[in-house]
C-alpha cells in the first residue's frame, strides 16, 4: 500500500456564510498499491480533484487520514510530502528555462549543479525532448510544456505521482499520443500514480484501476474491464460508455446466474451486481456493441423493432432502434459494415444478445 | 470562528509568515492608523477633555467655512475639467489615427514626473505681477492670476494626466469590435459613441473624477502659490495654523474636516464605482477596421491636443528659461547663477531628497509586494482590514498625514520629528499602496498552480516567494518603484510638516523660493528635480534591459 485513504471527507464552507456547507468528498476509502496507476474518474464537480489535492496536501481533509508509504501525513505540508504533481495548467515557471524548470526540485534539495545537469539530460533523453534543453517556456507548444511538467515531477523520484487532468488543454490527436506516452513513462519508472480525468477513454488507456466518483462519493473501484463490463450500479454503467437498459423481472437468483424475464422470454444472465429476490424489478444492461442485429425472420427473436436512424462512421454504423413494447430508443453498433451490410432507415429488424455480454443491475 | 482558529493554527506552523504578518500589522497600525487617530483625538480633545468646541470653532468660522467650500469647488471643477481633458486625450489616442500619437502620449505624461506646482510656478512667471506676458508684453501692473482662475488652470494641467492614464486603460479595454458591431447594426458615428463607447467608459470616467477630486483636495503646492488671500483653500489653512500660529489642535480640526470629503470620495470609488466597471472579454486583441471618428472630428481633436501640447511645452520652456534668466521679468539675460545657488547653498536639499527618495522607494516597493502577496495568496485573520488600512494613505490628504505625524511622533516614546526616520517612514507608508496595487494586479494574473508547483516540489513558502513569486512580480515591482520614486521626489503636502534644518527637501525649497519671490532659483531647482527623475528612470530602465534583456524595456511605459 503506497497511498492509503481512510474515510476521507472534505467539507467546504462559504467564507461569507459559515452555515453554508458543501461536501466535496464523502467518506472515500482507497488503497493504491506500489507501482499502480489509479484514475479518479467522474463528471466535473464530483470531488476527484479535491481528493487529489487532499493527497498532495493542498487541501486538508475535514475528516479521515491520508497515508503515504505507511506514514500518516495529515499534518505534513505539501512541500514535506513525497508527492509530485503534474498540473492541469502545467504550471511551468515562466521565468525559468526548460532545464531550470525540470531541475527545480533537485536544486531545492541542494544537489550540485553538475549532478542536476546530468539528471536533467538523462530524463530529457528518456522522454525524447533533449533538444529543448535551453528553451524558454514561451517557446514551447502545449505538448512540449506537458513533457516539461511531467519530467519536472518525475525527476524527483517521488513516492507518488499525481496528475490533475493533465491532457485537457491539448488537442484531440496529441491527447491520444500523450496518454500512451504517460502510461509508458509511468511503467518505465514504476512510479505509483494517481490520475484525475473526466475523459473515460483516457481513464481506460492509462489505468490499472479506475475509481469512479459522483457527488463526492465513490461509485466503484475496479479494473477498466470491471468498470465497463461489470458496473456496480446504474450511474457507472451510464457514465462509462453508452448503454441500453432492458427492464426485466427476476425469476430466480442462483450462484451461476440470474434468471430474468424480459419481453416474455426467460434468460440466464451470468453477471450481476446486487442481491435479488424473486419478482424484483431489474435492468439488463447491454452495451450497443452487444446487441446482435438481424433481418426480421420467422420464429421468436428476443425483440423486434424498426431502424429509426442510422449514422455511418466509417468503421462502424450506429443505429437508433425503436423496439416493440418500449418507449426508449435503443442504440446498436455494428462493425465492418462493408462486410456485414447495412440496414436502411425504416427497415424492420430483430435483435438478440449473447448472455456473457450482459449484466444485471437493480432498477 | 472555527475557520479562524484553523487559519491561526496553520499560521503558527509557518513562523516566518506569522512574523511578517505581525510586523506588517504593527507598522500599519503605528504609521498609518495611529497618526490619523491622533488627528481625530487632538481635534475632539483640544485641552485634554472631550469637547467639540474646536471643531465647532472651525465650522463656525466664516473664513474656514469659505475655505472648505472653496476646496470642494476647486476639487469638483478640477475633477470635471481634468477628466474631460484626460478623456479627450485618451479617446483621441486610442480611437483615431492622428499623427504624432507618441508625442501626445508623452505630453500627457510629462506633468506626472514634475513637481506638482511646476504649473503654478510657470503661471506666475508668465502671468504674475512680474510675468513675461502680463507685465513685460502687455504692460499690466495688477494681474488677477491669483485666485480661482489661475489655480484651476494649474490644477487641470497638473492632474489631467492622472485621468488620462486611467481613461486610456479603460478605453483600451473596450474592444473596438463592439463599436464595429454597433456601426454594422446601422448606428451613426455619433450615436455609436453616445450609446456604446461612452456608457462603457462611464464607470472609468467616474473613477477618474473621484481620484482627481481626492488629489485636488489634498494638493497643497499649487494653492499655496496661486490661491492667494482672495481664494483660501483648506489644506493651506491647516498648514498656516500649524506652521504660522503653532495651533496644533486647530490645525488638526481643519485636517479632520478635510478628511471627510476625501474619505467619502475614496470609499465611493473603491466600493461603488470600481464594482461597476465593465469587462469586455476578448480573445485576441482586435483592431478596428472601421474608424469611429470622422476625419473632420479627428482634425478638431488633433487641434485641441496640439493646443494643450503647446501650453504644456510653454510651461516647461518658461521654467527652463526662468532657470537661466538673471532676474525673471526684469533682466532676462542668461546666467548660471541660479544653478550655482542650487549646487551651492541649496545642495543639501538636493542630496537629502535623493537620499530620502532613494531609500524610501525600494523599501516601500518591497513592502508593497509582500503585502500584495499576503493579500492575494495567503489566508489569515484581519486580511481585509490590512488591505484596507494600507490603501488608506491613498485617500488621506497629505496635509492630514503630515499633521498626524507631527502630532503622533512628537512626544515620548516615539520622538521622531526632525529626523530622517520620520521622512522615510512617511514616504514608505505613503507610497506603499502603489506597490500593493501593481503587485495585486500581477499576482491575480499568475496562475496559483505555479506557486503550488514549487511547493509541491519541496519549496517552503519563503523559498517559493523568493524563487517564483518575486521574479514574476519584478516588472510590476519596478514600474511601481519608478512611480513611487517620482511621487517621493515631488511630494510636498505631508513632507512640508516634517522637514527640519537637518533634513530638507527640494520641493520645500522650491516652495520657499517662490514665496520669497526668487523665481529663478525655484525654476532652477525644479529643472534639477526633473532631471534627477529622468536620470533615475533611465538608470532603472537600462539596468533592467541589461539584466533581463529585451524584456526589461517592456517593463515600463513611462
Amino acid at each position: 500500500m503506497s497511498v492509503l485513504l481512510k474515510h476521507i471527507t472534505k467539507i467546504f464552507k462559504d467564507p461569507n456564510n459559515t452555515a453554508k456547507e458543501f461536501t466535496a468528498v464523502k467518506d472515500v476509502n482507497l488503497d493504491v498499491h506500489e507501482g499502480e496507476m489509479v484514475t479518479f474518474l467522474g463528471p466535473s464537480g464530483c470531488g476527484k480533484t479535491t481528493t487529489l489535492r487532499v493527497i498532495s496536501g493542498f487541501e486538508s481533509p475535514t475528516e479521515g487520514e491520508v497515508w503515504i508509504s505507511g506514514k500518516m501525513v495529515n499534518n505534513d505540508p505539501p512541500n514535506k510530502r513525497d508527492t509530485s504533481m503534474v498540473f492541469q495548467s502545467y504550471a511551468i515557471f515562466p521565468h525559468l528555462s526548460v532545464s531550470q524548470n525540470i531541475g527545480f526540485g533537485l536544486d531545492l534539495k541542494g544537489i550540485s549543479k553538475k549532478e542536476i545537469r546530468t539528471q536533467v539530460e538523462t530524463i530529457m533523453e528518456v522522454m525524447n525532448f533533449k533538444d529543448l534543453y535551453n528553451r524558454r517556456p514561451d517557446q514551447l507548444s502545449g505538448g512540449q510544456q506537458q513533457r516539461v511538467a511531467l519530467a519536472r515531477a518525475i525527476i524527483n523520484k517521488p513516492k507518488v505521482l499525481l496528475f490533475d487532468e493533465p491532457l485537457s488543454n491539448l488537442d484531440a490527436k496529441l491527447r491520444d499520443q500523450m496518454r500512451i506516452e504517460i502510461r509508458r513513462i509511468q511503467q518505465t519508472f514504476g512510479i505509483t500514480s494517481i490520475y484525475v480525468t473526466h475523459d473515460q477513454d483516457e481513464a481506460m488507456t492509462v489505468s490499472d484501476r479506475i475509481m469512479v466518483m459522483n457527488e463526492g462519493e465513490v461509485m466503484q473501484i475496479g479494473t477498466p474491464f470491471e468498470i465497463y463490463s461489470r458496473p456496480a450500479n446504474t450511474f457507472v454503467s451510464d457514465f462509462i460508455g453508452r448503454v441500453n437498459f432492458f427492464p426485466a423481472t427476476v425469476i430466480s437468483a442462483g450462484t451461476d446466474g440470474v434468471v430474468v424475464k424480459c419481453f416474455g422470454q426467460q434468460r440466464v444472465i451470468p453477471s450481476w451486481n446486487g442481491e435479488f429476490v424473486k419478482d424484483e424489478q431489474v435492468n439488463i444492461v447491454l452495451r450497443p456493441e452487444s446487441l446482435i442485429l438481424g433481418k426480421l425472420e420467422a420464429g421468436k427473436p428476443f425483440a423486434k423493432g424498426v431502424i429509426k436512424r442510422s449514422v455511418y462512421l466509417g468503421p462502424t454504423v450506429e443505429y437508433e432502434i425503436e423496439l416493440e413494447g418500449m418507449d426508449a430508443l435503443m442504440l446498436a453498433v455494428t462493425y465492418n459494415p462493408v462486410k456485414e451490410g447495412f440496414y436502411r432507415d425504416g427497415e424492420k429488424i430483430q435483435i438478440d444478445f449473447d448472455p456473457v455480454s450482459a449484466h444485471v443491475l437493480p432498477r | 470562528m472555527k475557520e479562524k482558529i484553523r487559519e491561526l493554527r496553520l499560521m503558527a506552523k509557518d513562523p516566518l509568515l506569522l512574523t511578517v504578518v505581525l510586523v506588517i500589522f504593527a507598522s500599519v497600525i503605528l504609521f498609518i492608523l495611529y497618526p490619523l487617530f491622533k488627528v481625530i483625538i487632538v481635534s475632539v480633545f483640544p485641552d485634554g477633555a472631550f469637547s467639540l468646541s474646536m471643531l465647532g470653532k472651525v465650522v463656525s468660522s466664516w473664513h474656514l467655512r469659505t475655505a472648505f467650500l472653496n476646496s470642494l469647488l476647486m476639487g469638483t471643477l478640477t475633477a470635471v475639467l481634468g477628466s474631460l481633458v484626460g478623456f479627450i486625450f485618451a479617446f483621441t489616442i486610442t480611437r483615431t489615427n492622428i499623427p504624432c500619437k507618441k508625442f501626445f502620449n508623452l505630453i500627457a505624461i510629462i506633468p506626472i514626473i514634475s513637481p506638482p506646482f511646476i504649473g503654478a510656478l510657470a503661471i506666475i512667471m508668465l502671468f504674475g505681477n512680474n510675468g513675461l506676458i502680463s507685465s513685460t508684453i502687455l504692460g499690466l501692473t495688477n494681474t488677477r492670476i491669483y485666485g480661482i482662475r489661475g489655480l484651476l488652470f494649474a490644477q487641470v494641467i497638473t492632474f489631467f494626466p492622472v485621468a488620462y492614464i486611467t481613461l486610456k486603460g479603460v478605453l483600451e479595454s473596450i474592444s473596438p469590435t463592439l463599436e464595429d458591431a454597433a456601426m454594422d447594426l446601422g448606428g451613426s458615428r455619433f450615436k455609436v459613441f453616445r450609446k456604446v463607447t461612452l456608457p462603457l467608459a462611464v464607470p472609468g470616467i467616474a473613477s477618474a473624477m473621484l481620484i482627481l477630486f481626492v488629489e485636488t483636495l489634498a494638493d497643497f503646492g499649487n494653492p499655496l502659490i496661486l490661491a492667494g488671500s482672495r481664494f483660501s483653500i483648506l489644506s493651506v489653512q491647516a498648514y498656516l495654523e500649524i506652521t504660522g500660529m503653532y495651533n496644533l489642535s486647530k490645525g488638526a480640526a481643519i485636517a479632520f474636516i478635510l478628511l471627510i470629503p476625501s474619505m467619502t470620495a475614496f470609499l465611493l470609488q473603491k466600493y461603488w464605482v470600481s464594482k461597476k466597471q465593465y469587462i469586455t472579454i476578448t480573445g485576441k486583441p482586435t483592431t478596428s477596421s472601421i474608424k469611429l471618428v470622422s476625419p473632420r472630428v479627428t482634425w478638431i481633436l488633433f487641434a485641441v491636443l496640439s493646443l494643450f501640447a503647446a501650453v504644456i511645452i510653454m510651461i516647461y520652456l518658461t521654467i527652463i528659461w526662468g532657470a537661466f534668466a538673471n532676474t525673471w521679468g526684469n533682466d532676462n539675460t542668461l546666467t548660471l547663477r541660479h544653478f550655482a545657488y542650487v549646487f551651492g547653498v541649496g545642495f543639501g536639499a538636493v542630496t537629502d531628497t535623493i537620499i530620502i527618495a532613494g531609500l524610501a522607494t525600494p523599501i516601500s516597493g518591497i513592502l508593497g509586494m509582500v503585502i500584495a502577496f499576503l493579500v492575494v495568496r495567503k489566508k489569515f485573520p484581519g486580511k481585509h482590514a490590512l488591505e484596507f488600512s494600507s490603501m488608506l494613505s491613498f485617500a488621506v490628504p497629505g496635509t492630514v498625514i503630515g499633521i498626524g505625524y507631527v502630532l503622533a511622533f512628537n512626544s515620548r516614546p516615539l520622538v521622531l520629528t526632525g529626523t530622517l526616520a520620520i521622512l522615510l517612514i512617511n514616504f514608505i507608508f505613503r507610497y506603499v499602496p502603489v506597490g500593493i496595487q501593481s503587485g495585486i494586479a500581477v499576482l491575480r494574473q499568475v496562475d496559483p498552480s505555479i506557486e503550488e508547483a514549487a511547493i509541491d516540489l519541496g519549496a517552503d513558502s519563503q523559498t517559493t516567494f523568493k524563487k517564483i513569486t518575486l521574479p514574476l512580480m519584478i516588472p510590476a515591482f519596478f514600474s511601481g518603484l519608478i512611480y513611487s520614486f517620482v511621487r517621493a521626489m515631488t511630494a510636498i503636502s505631508a513632507a512640508i510638516f516634517l522637514v527640519s534644518s537637518q533634513w530638507n527637501l527640494m520641493t520645500v525649497q522650491i516652495m520657499s523660493q517662490v514665496n520669497s519671490g526668487r523665481l529663478g532659483a525655484a525654476a532652477a531647482f525644479s529643472l534639477v528635480l526633473v532631471m534627477i527623475i529622468l536620470l533615475a528612470i533611465l538608470l532603472i530602465r537600462s539596468l533592467l534591459t541589461y539584466k533581463y534583456g529585451k524584456l526589461g524595456g517592456t517593463f515600463m511605459k513611462i
